[in-house]
């Protein structure tokens, strides 16, 4: 075994010493494996980044409250009467003024983005006195609160971010209305950030929608309150709600991009055929470049083994390379740049880019697969070579 | 030289298919060699010189008929015995060197004590000897790139003893090499033959290599039609 391992050690450094001789070929299936790579990472990026921007979204001790058969906080329609039958609830904490509830109210506005200059539509959401709270890494980091009765908004660190014209003091006009911004918040990364907070009162009065909401948001008491509420909801037939944790509505809501992952591993799969074909070449290539070497150390005594060996970790080893360059390039090209796209209500949401360790992984394990399925048949000939080779040089 | 035989070649066939045409490099030879004989094969291209170096050094197998060595038929022996069988008894010496370019002269020669559980103390002791009996004590850590024809062959010629062999079989090994270049390999292969009692089968087409041999043959259309010696080969 010893001597096994010996040769096989032996024709491995000749593989990989021998490599700067074949550098166009080399060349190219490291990178034919690293663009592979970096367009996998750049699908998990965007689509785990989405996902995170949503889970981190969400509260275990809180629940949104939607019409019932609602799929988002946009077809939804709640009047004031639900609000006010709801907030009787079991299950809901409570402090100091009563209920933590907040009845919300979401309309869309237009935001001008600042990296292409077009309009999209941004939600401008009417919280309750309890809203601010509800919200998980929630913080003010500038300005002030918006108060009841004006028109004034507090805007996500995202948003300001991405978007122009939504500094501290600006002043804006949606619909009839000029709007001025009062505060800065940050979300921690959450699509609350993507956000522009206002009273819902003076929305509701602002935009006509007289006592209606969209939905309302309670604070939970414990584990079983999520299912007092929905005993409540289901004793009373005045009530018809979907009642969920915000934790999983917003899972919920980041599932279409979960599909986008996969969409990257077709993607990359498909481009991983090409790699392939170009990890066969170089390394047929490579074995035919070496067969007198080859067939000289057979007929010395190595076994077809080792040959098949140091062809298979030579492929494998420009497939790591090839692999590990390319997360190197997604993680400097995506890793941390901040995007927005249309989340679950045709509204933007800001979110950055993650190269996380998972993907780095799925990454390392396509450039294997790569390296090992396009190293194999060269190594399996590798092993087979005529030893007459070695005296017909 | 002993009166041992190392080989006994019985009535060998060997034939290659082109097409749809047998070719028939080998009908019935038959050949003996005894230890410690330097024999020399001749004779023109295509006669078989070649086909039966690779015969002897168990790279190439006869059509039919019996290779004893030592008294062991090798002709059936499967890939992997036989290659411990190359790896026990079998120095190989080729034209063109053979040597892995990317290796220096110490880690070419070192190759075959990898297929031996040796330390690494062991194998440094064996190939500094191997190198200092060619004469390139000075030149161990050089490529073979750095070194010239000459230099590179005593390297091969290095390698193929230094796992102490009972046999070379040399392929040409002063083909590439000028007369004078050529004279010192040769003398270093009389020397091993003489002083350390290897037996040795070289194929060429040199005369002048051939005279250092103590039994030259002379190959044509598959049978031996010359012989210098009948101590050595029968």
């Amino acid at each position: 075994m010893g001597s096994l391992f010996a040769q096989i050690s032996a024709v491995v450094k000749m593989n990989l010493l021998s490599l700067p001789k074949r550098v166009g070929s080399s060349l190219t299936t490291l990178l034919a494996v690293a663009i592979v790579v970096t367009v996998l990472l750049a699908f998990m990026a965007m689509g785990q980044g989405f996902q995170k921007t949503m889970a981190g979204s969400g509260s275990e001790d809180v629940a949104i409250m939607l019409r019932g058969g609602s799929a988002a906080e946009l077809n939804s329609g709640l009047g004031g009467d639900v609000y006010t039958n709801v907030s009787s609830s079991p299950g809901i904490a409570k402090d100091e003024n009563g209920p933590i509830i907040s009845g919300e109210l979401y309309v869309v506005v237009d935001g001008v983005k600042k990296s292409s200059q077009t309009e999209a539509n941004l939600p401008l959401r009417g919280i309750g006195p309890a809203g601010f709270s509800l919200r998980k890494n929630i913080s003010l980091i500038d300005g002030r609160m918006f108060e009841e009765g004006k028109t004034e908004i507090i805007v996500g660190t995202s948003i300001l971010s991405q978007f122009s014209g939504f500094e501290l003091g600006s002043k804006m006009k949606f619909g009839a209305t000029e709007w001025t911004v009062v505060g800065v918040f940050d979300a921690g990364g959450s699509v609350f950030g993507s956000e522009l907070l206002t009273d819902v009162r003076t929305l509701q009065a602002q935009f006509n929608r007289g006592n209606s909401y969209q939905s309302i948001r309670v604070r939970l008491d414990g584990p079983e309150a999520i299912q007092k509420i929905r005993d409540f909801i289901e004793s009373d037939p005045r009530l018809n709600l979907d009642v969920m944790t915000e934790q999983a509505y917003y899972s919920d809501q980041s599932r279409d991009m979960g599909r986008l992952v996969y969409m990257g591993w077709g993607l990359a799969i498909f481009m991983a055929l090409g790699a392939l074909a170009g990890a066969l070449n170089t390394m047929y290539t490579s074995v035919e470049a070496k067969a007198v070497e080859i067939a000289t150390l057979r007929a010395i005594g190595f076994k077809g083994i080792s040959a098949f060996f140091g062809t298979l970790v030579e492929s494998l080893v420009l497939a790591i390379i090839g692999g590990v360059l390319g997360t190197l390039i997604a993680f400097l090209l995506f890793d941390g740049i901040s995007t927005s796209t249309m989340g679950g209500s045709f509204t933007q949401v800001v979110f950055d880019f993650n190269v996380s360790a998972d993907a780095f992984k799925s990454g390392i394990i396509l450039a294997v697969i790569i390296g090992l399925v396009g190293g194999f048949f060269p190594a399996w000939r590798a092993s087979r070579m005529p030893l007459l080779k070695a005296f017909s040089s | 030289m002993s009166n041992e035989l190392l080989f006994d070649l019985k009535n060998i066939e060997k034939r290659f298919v082109r097409g749809r045409e047998s070719i028939s490099i080998f009908d019935g030879l038959n050949i003996t060699i005894k230890k410690g004989t330097f024999v020399s094969i001749m004779g023109p291209s295509g006669s078989g010189k070649t086909t039966l170096l690779n015969m002897l050094g168990g790279v190439d197998r006869p059509t039919s008929g019996e290779i004893l060595f030592e008294g062991q038929a090798i002709q059936n022996l499967g890939e992997g015995e036989l290659a411990k069988w190359r790896a026990r008894h079998v120095g190989f010496i080729f034209q063109f060197y053979n040597l892995m370019p990317m290796l220096n002269a110490e880690k070419n020669v070192e190759l075959p004590l990898l297929l031996k559980n040796l330390s690494k103390a062991q194998r440094n002791k064996s190939v500094e000897t191997a190198l200092k009996l060619v004469g390139l004590s000075d030149r161990a850590r050089h490529l073979p790139k750095e070194l010239s024809g000459g230099q590179q062959q005593r390297v091969a010629i290095a390698r193929a003893i230094v796992s102490d062999p009972d046999l070379l079989l040399c392929d040409e090994p002063t083909g590439d090499l000028d007369r004078t270049t050529a004279t010192e390999i040769l003398e270093t292969l009389q020397l091993l033959n003489k002083e350390f009692g290897k037996t040795i089968v070289m194929v060429t087409h040199d005369p002048v290599a051939a005279s250092f041999a103590n039994v030259s043959l002379h190959l044509d259309k598959g049978q031996f039609i010359e012989q210098q010696s009948s101590e050595a080969v029968a």
